[in-house]
């Protein structure tokens, strides 16, 4: 099903992510997420589960189904990757399970107010150290600079934050690849996620990278 | 009866229906009004110039313009009789230094009025900027545009 998902994007768009790419890019995926896993539950000092990421072409109007559709409320924190590989990453998940998250650390007495100035930045530290953690292991296993810039912090509906990572100039039409990891830990009922998306264009030199270190 | 329109997407409507696009960021929702005929017209821009791309049309404010008032027309309408209103075009996230994708918003409103401005057709009301997403919907039976936003409900321009 997912394999398929990339193929007829493939037979639409011209799109040169074969089945071999877009396993290239899971297995990035896999890796640089267990070290954002590992740098999470090192500061809520609990367990944190990750799935094995999906790896896809999703029309932009479909993007936010996952997280409960584009008028879904979340808090979203968003960086710029930057480097050699640009893109787009977003640390975003549901109002009720970053408030969960914010309770674990002891910093929300009250899941229902608004989000204070402190919550507000210990959510984009959290993105922050996740995305350089992803990062930095891109970088390991590419060869490729690739480093997150400053998080920025929004709590809005879903469409309209990652709105931000669409913009591109895209020469595939109305399709984001997407790498999409769903994290969870201990104590949430929802998962938090976190989605990469490589600009277009720039997709192929991670692809070819990785090509060159033998993966896959 | 509701259509949806997509991001990068335009529809027109009559006979009472309405258009509704979701979650603009910093996309603008162009709402174009023939109170003659009732007809309606909605437009879901994201980038304020194509560069000179022909596919798309509704993804750029220079293309996304000329193409919804030409479906306007297919549908009878005159542009002298149009009116348009205008919602979106937010900075979703707070930014000290101002990053050009992050100030995207802005650019978008400002190309829209540019561009209407050149097809002569009037802006009568527009919510636009600020940091909030908004759900908008055109009614073309009345012409009002509903703004819907997570913190703040719904109005009516």
């Amino acid at each position: 099903m997912r394999g398929s998902k990339v193929d007829q994007s493939d037979w639409r768009n011209g799109v040169h992510l074969d089945r071999n790419a877009a396993d290239m890019l899971r297995e990035v995926g896999n890796i640089g997420a267990a070290h954002a896993a590992t740098s999470l539950s090192e500061m809520l000092r609990q367990r944190v589960t990750m799935e094995v990421p999906r790896v896809e072409f999703i029309p932009f109007d479909d993007v936010t189904e996952i997280l409960g559709g584009p008028e879904q409320v979340v808090a979203c924190v968003y960086l710029r990757m930057q480097g050699e590989v640009t893109g787009s990453i977003f640390f975003i998940q549901t109002v009720s399970a970053a408030k969960q998250l914010m309770a674990l650390l002891e910093l929300s007495k009250d899941a229902l107010a608004p989000f204070s100035e402190i919550e507000m930045s210990a959510l984009g530290e959290i993105g922050n150290i996740m995305a350089a953690s992803y990062l930095g292991s891109l970088t390991d296993l590419t060869h490729l600079t690739m480093f997150p810039s400053v998080p920025l912090v929004a709590v809005d509906m879903a469409q309209a934050v990652l709105n931000v990572g669409l913009q591109q100039d895209n020469p595939i039409g109305n399709y984001a690849l997407i790498i999409h990891n769903s994290i969870h830990h201990h104590m949430a009922r929802e998962d938090a996620h976190l989605f990469l998306l490589p600009d277009p264009g720039t997709q192929e030199a991670l692809v070819r990278a990785l090509g060159i270190e033998g993966l896959a | 009866m509701m259509y949806k329109v997509g991001m990068a997407d335009a529809k027109v409507a009559g006979s009472g229906d309405s258009l509704r696009t979701l979650g603009l960021g910093s996309c603008v929702g162009v709402a174009l009004y023939d109170h003659r005929l009732k007809i309606g017209g909605l437009l879901h821009v994201m980038l304020p110039a194509s560069g000179g791309k022909t596919e798309l049309p509704a993804k750029y404010v220079d293309t996304g313009i000329p193409y919804v008032i030409n479906l306007m027309k297919d549908a009878g309408a005159q542009t002298r009789h149009m009116i348009a209103k205008l919602a979106g075009g937010a900075q979703m996230f707070a930014l000290t230094t101002g990053s050009d994708i992050v100030r995207v918003g802005p650019r978008n409103v400002e190309a829209v009025r540019r561009w209407l401005d050149e097809m002569g057709i009037p802006i009568v009301a527009t919510d636009v900027g600020g940091s909030v997403g908004r759900t908008v919907e055109l009614f073309t039976d009345t012409g009002a545009f509903s703004i819907r936003t997570a913190q703040f409900g719904e109005r009516f321009l």
